[in-house]
């Protein structure tokens, strides 16, 4: 009996010579890197080196995932030192894994099904020979990156100098995956093939390689005579234009990340050191700054999010949505409807006020599902499926049999109360009704209802089918069935759901409030629009406010702004002078006049200078870049604050995820509640304080903050 | 053909339509299959009925896409039904969709199924083009070919006229003539005037124009958001001419013969796109799933004649057997809805009814069925003035007839369309 019959995470067969390895964790239901497979894979190592009746090597796994990377909660113990220390084990590992065809002639072929990635990715990099299933669940990869960290088993190293030096930054410093057949097209796997044979093409590639050499990528002239062939050349062949290429990316990367984001500039100066100073500098930078990042906060901040975004909130008792309604077909209706029939594959039936305004919804949906028709991200017949899935209407035929309504009429309560009633009228009693309303209280339009526990808040953020959030609004009368029901549909559409309690602007459209509210404060004391934007653009957010208010529609701003000063007094109120933009009829992009200046075709120029006359102000520019960033940020964490102690929100995490998701709030930062944990919230009262003497009662520091500054307490 | 066999009686519970344009304008954009697909996914929408209650969809077209030629199964994979939803086409030319029904109706009253969806569509804007025979022998010997130089050599003997598409067919094969033709002939032989075939046309449009004023086709005609990029919307059929008049029509050239010919484009049926769809129930799975029927199938009856004696007189013959099925005579019919291939077509077989002559010699009757009174005949107007999609004809007139039964909560309609190849089908509906 060999010591690789009783590996835990490894399955062992040797049949006319080619060794089959398969990983099968035995602790889990997925495959994943940790010190416990490492140990079993040196074990197994150990065996293929040794054993004279192996000659070759096919490395699969007994999962519906080959290996899907790092476990991730074990990086939470790793110190900068433990995970340099395991990196360097991994380096060793793959090393062997490698020299076992370089120098001992035993081909190892790696037979891919399901998700390759990261370190998943790393170790088929290290074998001779890939082949991948045509699988859709194939994805390869290097996603590290989203994470806050680098590819550190060899990763930066092994894939440019397989696929390319260009193909391999666009992989690596984005994170995103691939598949099979892109995988086959940059030179990732060798063969593709369908799933029901990858065993034994395995089987019979690895027995073809033995007595030859690693498989080598050697392309033709007419690969040569392309335009990317030719860059090939020009670039990556010699060290001139590699270091081009470096430099290249590392400006485009920071144009991209503003410096917020160190784990792309890692992994790009491993690259770079790679090939400059040779495979071994670059694995040692590699162990280096796997290290340095491991802890960092900003990758910290990202496993966090990511964490959240997983987690499965509660569905049970969710009606089934087998048909869903939709009330007005306008830029939210129809994007709600692309989700509900593309993602959760329901019947969407849209109700319009006219035939002419129904089409531009379907028009909307056909336009969402050709350009993914275009970028090969579906079929045209599926599209034309999904397409038929939507149907639309000017009555109320066609609802009597919806499972939920969800209305994006105009945002106006009575208009929303009237549909309640009419939807209450021809639909069957256990109908869920959810409002998108973005600001006014769920109970106020459940009031106008005869079965108030039916009506929930579903509250989805523009473009519904690009942004990922949904805010679930709950009052007090909402029954436990309906609320699942919402949760579990938005689910069914690919969001990320938050479940919130009623309140004016529940939570993310409150804590935008004084978020505004401060920028145009700075902008009444003479801080230029741009200095504003740039300033939160800096921080971290992808729009600064002011853009965003010309985005989402000054008068939308200003409807929103009055409903919120209502409810909570002067902290969320804009300067008086605000009133002159709504008067000078600046609307934002939509009428293209706004705090920016549009062309014909809506595309945005600069900032529209006119708009500090209409405010009777002179832009001076004397605020501090870091004073915009303290006063804007602040006065939203504070405010999110409030929201977990009012109880709006169920939990810190619900915070963190919302304003991520839904607000763009950096991700890096994790968060409001993340952000205060991690400077302690000691310190922010402290800055709030300050505020507070300089600027007014508006930033008197939220109880909760107050609280967890005295006695230590975090948050998350 | 009883109404009731073992029991079960065939109910039409619910029906829908496009809205009908002249090829090549408002719905040239669509195919065949995106009108189909498109009336039953919203007929489906708006009856409630669970897809998954559907035994099976039988539907036609004439103009067959050459990419979709088993439409009926084209539609089942396409739309959310599902896919385990049996399906098959027919084609029986103007009659395609009442064979459809039929078909369905004689399934049910078999025991067979309990829930159909039938129907038909065609658009004319997307007639295939077909190539000459030299062209596709070339092709189908380059594709075997081995190598380049046989292939090149293969290719050496096309000559430039064999490139020129086909044109697609409109005479008939049998015959060599066109319909047009065909009706010109029947006009000649019953005597019928270029004035009564304009008059014919004209009561045609101006009943059809009242119609769609009265709301009568609301409710049987959605809006059609026109594909691929639904930027468009048709919502009304847009063949109906409130501004004709005699001496409009007067001033049209003849369009089949030039110098003897009654027929022009203004006492024909026009080219038309279009779709229709009705779903068909056993009554006691219709009142089960709560259903209120508008209308039963009380017979049906289909006849062919000789193409080259009246190619489209076939209603005269089908409709009697019919009327003997149902044990009825004409004068127990309340509504009468005549497919208008021609003004003068119609004109025919209304003179065939009540001929005495006629009777005896082709129906092998003493008496003739009897005069068609005007207030019975296509009451909202009929093919020339609401367009001919062919596949979708006979679905729309019965949809249009259990809709009228329904206002009238009683009563039988009879229904009958001439068809290419000298056939004709007649179906009797009663509530």
């Amino acid at each position: 009996m060999s010591p690789t019959d009783t590996l835990a995470h490894f399955r062992f067969e040797v049949a006319d010579g080619v060794a089959t390895v398969v990983m099968d964790r035995a602790d889990d239901d997925l495959n994943t890197l940790d010190p416990s497979l490492m140990e079993d894979f040196l074990a197994v190592l150990d065996r293929l080196e040794s054993d004279p009746s192996i000659s070759a090597v096919v490395i699969t796994s007994g999962k519906p995932d080959f290996l899907a990377g790092a476990n991730i909660r074990w990086f939470a113990e790793l110190t900068p030192e433990t995970g340099t220390e395991a990196i360097r084990a991994a380096h060793a590992a793959f090393d062997r894994l490698e020299r076992l065809h370089t120098h001992r002639g035993k081909p190892v072929v790696a037979a891919i099904h399901g998700a390759c990635l990261g370190g998943g990715n790393e170790l088929a990099l290290a074998c001779s020979y890939r082949i991948a299933t045509d699988d859709p669940k194939t994805r390869l990869g290097q996603p590290e990156v989203q994470l806050g960290i680098i590819p550190a088993g060899g990763g930066t190293q092994r894939l440019p100098r397989l696929i390319g030096i260009a193909p391999a930054l666009d992989l690596i410093l984005t994170g995103k995956t691939i598949d099979a057949r892109r995988a086959l097209r940059l030179g990732l796997v060798d063969e593709v093939v369908p799933s029901k044979l990858l065993d034994e093409v395995a089987r019979r590639r690895a027995k073809e390689l033995i007595g030859k050499g690693r498989p080598q990528k050697k392309p033709g002239l007419k690969d040569r005579l392309t335009p990317k062939g030719l860059q090939e050349v020009a670039l990556e062949t010699n060290p001139v234009g590699q270091h081009l290429l470096f430099q290249q990316a590392r400006k485009r990367l920071l144009e991209e990340t503003k410096g917020n984001y160190p784990a792309p500039e890692k992994a790009l100066e491993a690259m770079r050191v790679g090939f400059h100073r040779g495979r071994r500098a670059g694995y040692d930078a590699e162990a280096r700054f796997f290290g340095e990042l491991i802890a960092s906060p900003e990758s910290k901040a990202l496993r966090s999010i990511f964490f959240a975004t997983r987690r499965k909130p509660d569905t049970t008792g969710a009606r089934q949505v087998e048909k869903v309604g939709i009330l007005g077909g306008g830029l939210m209706g129809a994007g709600i409807a692309t989700v509900s029939a593309l993602k959760a594959g329901s019947f969407v039936r849209i109700k319009e006020v006219d035939p002419a305004a129904a089409a531009r919804a379907k028009a909307y949906i056909a336009k969402v599902l050709s350009d993914r028709v275009r970028r090969k991200r579906m079929r045209r017949f599926d599209a034309e499926k999904v397409q038929l899935l939507v149907t639309t209407t000017t009555d109320w035929s066609g609802f009597s049999d919806v499972d939920l309504v969800i209305e994006a009429v105009f945002e106006d309560l009575e208009v929303k109360r009237q549909v309640l009633r009419e939807v209450e009228a021809v639909t069957s009693p256990g109908t869920v009704f959810a409002s998108n309303t973005s600001s006014i209280p769920i109970a106020q339009i459940a009031e106008a209802s005869s079965r108030p526990e039916t009506v929930v808040g579903m509250h989805y953020f523009s473009p519904v089918e690009k942004m990922p959030l949904l805010e679930v609004v709950v009052t007090d009368k909402t029954s436990k069935e309906a609320e699942a029901t919402a949760v579990a549909y938005g689910l069914a559409q690919g969001k990320t759901v938050i479940v919130v309690n009623d309140g004016t602007g529940f939570y993310t459209s409150r804590i935008l409030g004084p978020y505004t509210a401060e920028a145009l404060h700075l902008l009444a004391e003479g801080a230029t629009v741009e200095d504003i934007d740039q300033a939160i653009e800096t921080w971290g957010f992808p729009v600064g406010p002011l853009r965003l208010a010309d985005e989402v529609g000054i008068d939308v701003g200003a409807k929103i702004a009055v409903i919120l000063v209502d409810a909570f007094g002067e902290r969320m109120a804009p300067p008086k002078m605000m009133e002159n933009l709504v008067a000078a009829d600046r609307k934002g992009r939509k009428n293209r006049k706004g705090f920016y200046s549009y062309d014909q075709s809506g595309k945005r120029g600069g900032v529209d200078a006119t708009v500090y006359s209409d405010l009777g102000i002179e832009p001076k520019g004397m605020v501090s870049r870091s004073e915009i960033q303290e006063r804007i940020t602040l006065a939203m964490i504070n405010e999110a604050a409030r929201c977990l102690e009012e109880g709006i929100l169920r939990s810190a995490q619900d915070g963190d995820i919302g304003a991520v998701m839904g607000l763009g709030f950096p991700p890096f930062r994790g968060g409001p509640f993340f952000w205060i944990d991690q400077q302690g919230a000691d310190r922010v009262v402290e800055r709030l304080r300050s505020l507070e003497e300089k600027h007014g009662p508006r930033f008197a520091p939220a109880k909760v903050l107050v609280e967890a500054a005295e006695s230590g307490r975090t948050f998350r | 053909m009883p109404a009731t066999v073992n029991g079960r009686r065939v109910a039409i519970v619910d029906g829908l339509r496009t809205p009908f344009a002249k090829a090549g304008t408002d719905l040239a954009d669509a195919t065949t299959l995106d009108m189909s697909t498109a009336v039953v996914t919203e007929l489906l929408a708006r009856s409630g009925l669970d897809p998954e209650l559907i035994d099976r969809v039988v539907f036609g077209s004439v103009v067959q896409d050459v990419h979709a030629p088993n439409i009926a199964r084209e539609i089942v994979l396409a739309t959310p039904l599902p896919d385990t939803v049996d399906a098959y086409s027919v084609t029986r030319a103007c009659a395609t969709s009442t064979q459809a029904t039929i078909d369905a109706a004689q399934a049910i009253l078999l025991g067979d199924i309990d829930v159909a969806v039938v129907g038909g569509a065609d658009s004319l804007s997307n007639p295939p083009v077909t190539f000459s025979p030299e062209f596709v022998d070339v092709m189908m010997a380059a594709q075997a070919a081995r190598d380049l130089p046989t292939r090149l050599k293969i290719f050496s003997r096309l000559r430039p006229r064999d490139l020129a598409p086909n044109p697609p067919a409109i005479a008939d094969r049998s015959t060599g003539e066109t319909m047009g033709q065909g009706a010109e002939k029947m006009a000649r032989d019953w005597g019928i005037t270029r004035e009564e075939q304009d008059q014919f046309a004209l009561e045609s449009h101006r009943r059809a124009v009242e119609a769609w004023e009265k709301g009568i086709y609301d409710t049987e005609v959605m809006p059609f958001p026109v594909p691929p990029k639904y930027e468009k919307v048709v919502e009304r059929d847009t063949l109906p001419r409130p501004d004709t008049s005699l001496e409009r029509l007067a001033k049209l050239k003849p369009a089949f013969d030039r110098r003897y010919g009654t027929i022009t484009a203004g006492n024909a049926s026009p080219l038309t796109d279009g779709a229709a769809a009705l779903i068909l129930m056993e009554e006691g799975t219709a009142r089960r799933l709560g259903y209120e029927p508008k209308a039963f199938i009380r017979s049906y009856a289909t006849a062919a004649v000789d193409p080259r004696w009246q190619l489209l007189i076939g209603p005269a013959l089908a409709t009697p057997v019919a009327l003997d099925r149902a044990a009825m005579t004409l004068d127990d019919i309340d509504l009468i809805d005549l497919h208008e291939a021609f003004a003068a077509q119609i004109l025919a077989v209304r003179h065939a009814f009540a001929s005495a002559e006629f009777a005896r010699e082709h129906l092998g009757r003493d008496e003739p069925l009897g005069e068609i009174p005007d207030e019975k005949l296509n009451i909202y107007g009929g093919s020339i003035s609401l367009g001919h999609p062919f596949g979708a004809t006979g679905a729309r007139q019965l949809l249009t007839m259990a809709n009228e039964l329904v206002r009238r909560d009683k009563g039988t309609a009879l229904i009958s369309q001439c068809a290419a190849g000298g056939l004709g089908a007649t179906v009797i509906l009663e509530r």
